[in-house]
């Protein structure tokens, strides 16, 4: 049993994890090496919970309830991986990305202790990292404002102020690097196609310079063979030193490019694995993981008898 | 599973954790306060009817011994160059331009929901008629096209609420076709006809219960609306005749005496007709958050 | 371009005619005679025979309504709006006369509302649920609620009786033609009905600004400039300025028909004169071919206004601008 810190949380600097190795509420990969004592982002005990009429009790009398969304949910990122959170869409999984990047709802009561580079961090902490270390890639062409020039928009406005020439530069060398053409910097959102979008909004959170880069569903409506294409450039990003937390619904594109993989049902993270564990049922530990490795096509789409699903 | 079980423990050992947000402070507003607003600017409103209705002889009775006199406890909203007791005046003009904003706004809405439906449901040619006859009417200034119906015919009673009424059904007559027209083409609709339903029994059954919440809703805004532009185009002379004390005709006589330094001629009933505006905005509003499933939440 | 601006002329040219019909035949069916209403008048006693055998011809009730539609649609395709009574001079002269005085008028109504209002709502949406917030939307709607001439009325009363800053409008007899009146008597007479006009011009376009605000804080778009650092307000600076702007100001452009209402009931007010208190000198009065003209010039101000907010939002939102382009090809 590791020294506890005030909140659980191990504050004493250990050595490399091997395979397999239990450590805060996951098992390590044998790509998971954080070596000075601290994950690049840590997540623990995060509770998120929405105050709403009782939707049960009659119309007048009804009282305002706090319904917990997400409860008691921790997960980590390591330095130089891909950490895949998995679970059925609409299920909560994008408020555990605004919770990270400090962007709450005004009714939602958010607790939890979220380290970043090893330091604990409040609300304004969580605020000042937006940007500034930790990075967002959002779903979809949604996230570009519709009457502004994509490469105005990819610039972005560093502190408020207009973009200087050297910005430019640097995102004229990561359209190229991502392989959009000069042209797109003169695009409308509305004019760029799904992949174009999903490679514009990758480069905004790039241009930031991130540590870690949350990733909410950044795949949607690709298959699995463009999605794993697509997610190279993360594979890339982590193999860097960067860390990512992949946000995503589909567990097969997340065992394909994933470092560990972590469970998402019912609000809360019921199990975080190394992706090597998903070789075969008995290495997974909670009923739910097993149901889905059952699930997936090569082990013959056995649906659960719970008729839980991902 | 050692691991669950630990993990569990763990979590209740570990003190509280550190708190990033918390929600804003729950409203005090809540479902019961918004019944309650609505059923008390309704009562109020229907207060001022009835007690304008029984103050008209206060309201007409000349006292030639109590000319022009301030507002005093006797005469909370002074008296006149005639001596009549302005708020008696300003009871009876309230009521008479809420029941004629009450007439007017009903008519409107009764036209709104017969052209609504006729364009939702009567094909692209009505479709496109309603639309372009709305666009016409919205093409005009809406006082303007009130001057003019009431001027054509004949100003008056009868006039003024024609005009209002045939001034005040486009905003309703959109909002209407839209939901219709959502409703007909909704899967329970669908599935009603499927079933064999006729069209009548689909109307009355099935977009009657959807589109009525709307349609009183919307009357109730309209109300505002109605009474504002009544006692505007009485101001200016194109509508209630002098005789009845309606607020347009005490603000329209209280311009002779401002310069006088009579101002609680025209304050007084200025005033409470903003209230009495306000409470049907009230009412509108809070009925709506009780019908509206959108707002429900609030 | 072209081709959708001669589309919106042939458009609004049918509409003038089909107002001008229901104009002209709403007046038309006034039981107020025009002929008897001006008997006594100066300017009907004044006039030749022929001239009254003419106005009877013009507006009697022995000719049929479309005859005398047509014989007035004759005139004004030769410019020839007919002769006002009241002011005893061309329709089409009186209009020009005012339109000037009541274009003034709104034009500083509609820009001070229209900026007042979007900032008000700006800053309602930023602080939502506050007391800020609060006072807005709560000055908003009593605003909504207020008759316009009453709070023509109480500025007359604070600002010219009790504070003698301005004249008592009735210094101007009513309908003492607008050429009389010096260019400092305008200025002077303009300041209070503007600042009615405008105080109460600010509730529609301040709460819908808010709303439109608060649509474009919960976008995907803000939010995503917000993860990248921007602060609420930078965000809404950067990005949401246009997308507030277009609604605003084709809102505002849309709400001319509700300024021009506002106008003639300041007009009547504070004695100003323009189109509106000739609208209802002519109603009062029974000069029928004034008021004739004066609906119809309201009707393409309305047109004109909507036309505007069209044209703007097709420069402004690139998503038409472009495609439309695309179309053209």
């Amino acid at each position: 049993m590791p020294v506890k810190g005030t909140n659980g949380y191990d504050a004493k600097p250990h050595g490399p994890h091997t395979h397999g190795d239990a450590h805060h509420h996951h098992t390590h990969a044998a790509s998971s090496h954080h070596g000075g004592g601290h994950h690049l982002l840590q997540v623990e005990h995060l509770e998120i919970a929405f105050r709403m009429y009782d939707p049960s009790a009659p119309y007048l009398r009804a009282q305002q309830v706090e319904s917990a969304v997400v409860h008691d949910l921790s997960i980590s990122v390591h330095v130089g991986e891909i950490v895949a959170v998995v679970g059925a869409s609409g299920s909560g999984k994008t408020l555990l990305a605004d919770a990270i990047m400090g962007l709450f709802e005004p009714n939602a009561h958010v607790s939890g202790d979220i380290w970043f580079d090893g330091e604990l961090q409040d609300a304004a902490g969580l605020a000042a990292l937006r940007g500034r270390g930790i990075s967002l890639v959002p779903q979809g062409v949604s996230h570009l404002n519709p009457l502004m020039k994509v490469g105005r928009q990819v610039d972005g406005f560093p502190g408020g102020r207009k973009p200087d020439a050297a910005r430019a530069q640097r995102r004229a060398q990561l359209f190229e690097r991502y392989g959009l053409g000069p042209e797109v910097a003169q695009m409308y959102p509305h004019e760029l196609s799904g992949g174009m979008a999903r490679r514009v909004l990758l480069c905004s959170a790039l241009m930031d310079d991130p540590k870690v880069i949350i990733a909410d569903e950044p795949t949607p409506g690709l298959d699995l063979d463009l999605a794993t294409t697509a997610l190279a450039d993360f594979r890339a990003f982590a193999d860097a030193g960067g860390g990512v937390m992949l946000i995503t619904h589909d567990i097969e594109l997340a065992l394909r490019v994933a470092d560990r993989v972590a469970v998402f049902r019912d609000g809360t993270i019921v199990e975080e694995t190394a992706v090597a564990n998903f070789a075969s049922p008995e290495l997974l530990e909670h009923p739910f993981t097993r149901e889905l490795w059952h699930a997936l096509p090569e082990h013959g789409f056995l649906v659960p008898e719970g008729g839980g699903s991902c | 599973m050692p691991d669950s079980s630990a993990r569990s423990t763990g979590a209740r050992m570990a003190p509280l954790p550190a708190i990033l947000h918390l929600p804003r402070r729950a409203r005090v507003a809540n479902r019961k306060r918004t019944v309650a607003a609505f059923a008390i600017s309704a009562a109020l409103l229907a207060a001022v009817v009835v007690a304008g209705q029984l103050s008209v002889e206060a309201a007409t009775t000349a006292d030639f011994t109590a000319k022009g006199l301030a507002p005093s406890l006797q005469h909370p909203f002074g008296t006149d160059w005639m001596g009549r007791d302005m708020f008696a005046r300003t009871v009876s003009g309230l009521s008479t331009s809420v029941l004629v904003g009450l007439l007017a706004a009903g008519v409107s809405s009764v036209i709104s929901l017969v052209l609504a439906a006729v364009a939702a449901l009567g094909g692209r040619r009505a479709d496109s008629a309603v639309t372009w006859i709305v666009d016409l009417v919205m093409g005009i200034p809406q006082l303007i096209l009130i001057i003019l119906i009431s001027y054509a015919l004949g100003k008056g009673f009868f006039g003024i609420v024609v005009a209002v009424a045939l001034s005040h059904w486009p905003s309703l007559t959109r909002v209407l076709r839209a939901e219709i027209l959502q409703c007909r083409q909704s899967p329970f609709v669908a599935h009603a006809r499927k079933l064999g339903q006729s069209w009548p029994a689909i109307a009355v059954r099935h977009m009657l219960p959807y589109v009525f919440p709307q349609y009183l809703v919307g009357l109730i805004l309209l109300f505002p609306h109605a009474i504002l532009h009544e006692a505007s185009a009485t101001f200016l002379g194109f509508g209630l005749p002098p005789e009845i004390p309606a607020i347009g005709i005490i603000l329209s006589e209280s311009m002779s005496y401002l310069s006088a330094g009579m101002w609680w001629l025209a304050f007084f009933p200025g005033l409470a007709l903003v209230a009495v505006i306000l409470l049907f905005d009230v009412a509108g509003s809070n009925l709506r958050r009780i019908i509206d499933p959108h707002s429900a939440q609030e | 371009m072209p081709q959708y601006l001669l589309k919106q002329i042939a458009r609004l040219l049918l509409l003038l005619v089909v107002i001008s019909m229901v104009a002209f035949a709403l007046v038309g069916l006034s039981p107020v005679d025009p002929v008897q209403a001006n008997v006594g008048q100066a300017a009907y006693i004044s006039m030749s025979e022929e001239k009254r055998a003419a106005l009877a011809e013009y507006w009697g009730a022995n000719t049929p309504l479309w005859e005398r539609y047509l014989h007035w649609a004759s005139g004004v395709v030769q410019g020839d709006f007919g002769t006002s009574l009241r002011f005893n001079a061309p329709v089409a002269h009186v209009i020009a006369l005012r339109a000037g005085n009541t274009l003034l008028l709104m034009a500083v109504a509609w820009a001070v509302s229209g900026l007042l209002g979007f900032a008000l709502g700006v800053i309602a949406a930023l602080r939502r649920g506050t007391w800020v917030d609060k006072a807005v939307k709560g000055y908003c709607f009593v605003l909504a609620g207020t008759p316009t001439f009453w709070l023509g009325l109480v500025f007359l009363m604070v600002f010219a009786v009790g504070l003698g800053w301005f004249p008592v409008g009735f210094s101007v007899p009513i309908g003492k033609s607008a050429a009389d009146v010096t260019l400092l008597d305008a200025v002077h007479h303009l300041v209070l009905p503007a600042l009615t006009l405008s105080v109460l011009g600010v509730a529609n376009i301040a709460l819908h600004t808010r709303e439109k605000a608060i649509d474009v804080l919960e976008s995907d778009y803000i939010r995503f400039a917000c993860a990248r650092g921007l602060t609420t307000w930078q965000a809404l600076r950067r990005h949401g300025m246009r997308n507030l702007l277009l609604p605003a100001i084709t809102l505002q452009f849309a709400s001319i028909s509700e300024i021009f209402g506002g106008s003639v009931l300041v007009e009547q007010v504070f004695s100003y004169p323009g189109l509106g208190q000739a609208v209802v000198t002519a109603g009062l009065g029974g000069d029928a071919a004034l008021f004739v003209g004066i609906v119809v010039v309201s009707a393409a101000l309305v047109f004109a206004g909507n036309l505007c907010a069209n044209i703007l939002y097709g420069v402004v939102d690139p998503r038409i601008r472009r495609g439309e382009a695309a179309h053209a090809r």
